[in-house]
């Protein structure tokens, strides 16, 4: 794998899947759409430190430790992300994010 | 060999970033939930090329299995205004805007920085063929309970955490709590807002006007 592919070409890949994501968290309306941007830009990260530890470090296991970590925040962001979306939803009968503008002033 | 790792990278890079694309842009939000679940598919088969058994099956366990369901359970909740129809993206400046941020930072910014900076890469081991010394799930393991014991214990505080709060923030008191119409009743209900009934229904009793609005169980009672 390492002398088939370049670092670079795992790199740009997981740059695309970056800034994919960041245009879905920017543009969508929908607020479950924009977690779902954000679960996509994690991801993306969690591309790069893997592709770091295979690259540059494999022998030492801290990159692979830094992904799992950063999977246990994700999943943390998203639960507690979606149980505010309901809660949102629930009181405002609405999932636009242009909608919901009480703190606006 | 070489070219085979090299095709099978490029299908995976080809799904990943395809299916990312579906996902922002695809107008039925439950399309983009399964979009993205392809897309996570293919992060996982990513981390299984990359030789990281353990990421790519915690990948799907997690991603594939937990996140992509609670996502779809979300839009589920709250499908009387996702569904289709109703305009996903921002309009006009907005989107060209968010569109031209995204597109220069990968252009302008990530792509000339990974292509020029030197990463030092080390020099595979001197005769091609013998295996690489590299870090397992036993590594992994070990480093769990003895050097990063630490974050292990405040990682499964947190994740308590996120539990209790998620429960807090979705909890919902019996007295104000909604019906949730099922799927039948919902098609009936569509199907009557549609054609209303007929004027001459038989006197006596008049025809039940439709409820557009969610009952509550308050009124349930009564």
């Amino acid at each position: 794998m390492t002398a088939a592919v370049p670092l670079e070409a795992v790199l740009v890949v997981a740059g695309a899947l970056f800034c994919i994501g960041l245009f879905g968290a920017l543009s969508r309306r929908n607020l479950v759409g924009v977690l779902m941007g954000i679960e996509l830009m994690l991801n993306a990260v969690n591309i790069n430190l893997v592709a770091f530890w295979r690259y540059l470090e494999p022998r030492f296991i801290s990159g692979q430790t830094f992904a799992i970590f950063i999977i246990c925040v994700a999943a943390a962001e998203a639960a507690v992300g979606l149980a505010m979306v309901i809660a949102i939803y629930r009181n405002w009968l609405t999932v636009n994010a242009d909608a919901v503008d009480s703190l606006r002033g | 060999m070489a070219t085979v790792i090299q095709i099978i990278f490029g299908l995976i890079a080809a799904l990943i970033v395809g299916a990312a694309v579906m996902v922002v842009t695809v107008r039925n939000v439950i399309h983009a939930a399964l979009w993205l679940i392809a897309c996570f598919f293919g992060v996982g088969a990513l981390y299984l090329l990359l030789e990281a058994e353990f990421l790519a099956v915690v990948q799907v366990l997690v991603y594939v299995g937990a996140i992509s369901i609670l996502i779809l359970f979300a839009i589920m909740l709250t499908r009387q205004v996702t569904g289709e129809g109703v305009r996903q993206l921002v309009g006009g400046w907005r989107l060209w805007l968010t569109a031209a941020i995204s597109a220069l930072l990968f252009a302008v910014a990530i792509v000339p920085t990974v292509i020029s900076h030197s990463w030092n890469v080390p020099a595979p081991p001197a005769p091609p063929g013998t295996p690489e010394p590299l870090a397992g799930v036993a590594e992994l393991g070990r480093a769990f309970v003895y050097e990063f014991l630490l974050q292990f214990q405040v990682a499964g505080v947190l994740l308590t955490v996120a539990l209790i709060g998620a429960i807090v923030i979705a909890f919902e008191e019996r007295a104000r709590r909604r019906r949730v119409l099922t799927l039948a009743e919902e098609h009936e209900l569509r199907k009557r807002l549609a054609h209303p009934p007929p004027v001459e229904a038989p006197a006596g009793e008049p025809a039940p006007a439709p409820r557009a609005t969610p009952i509550s169980e308050g009124e349930v009672q009564q």
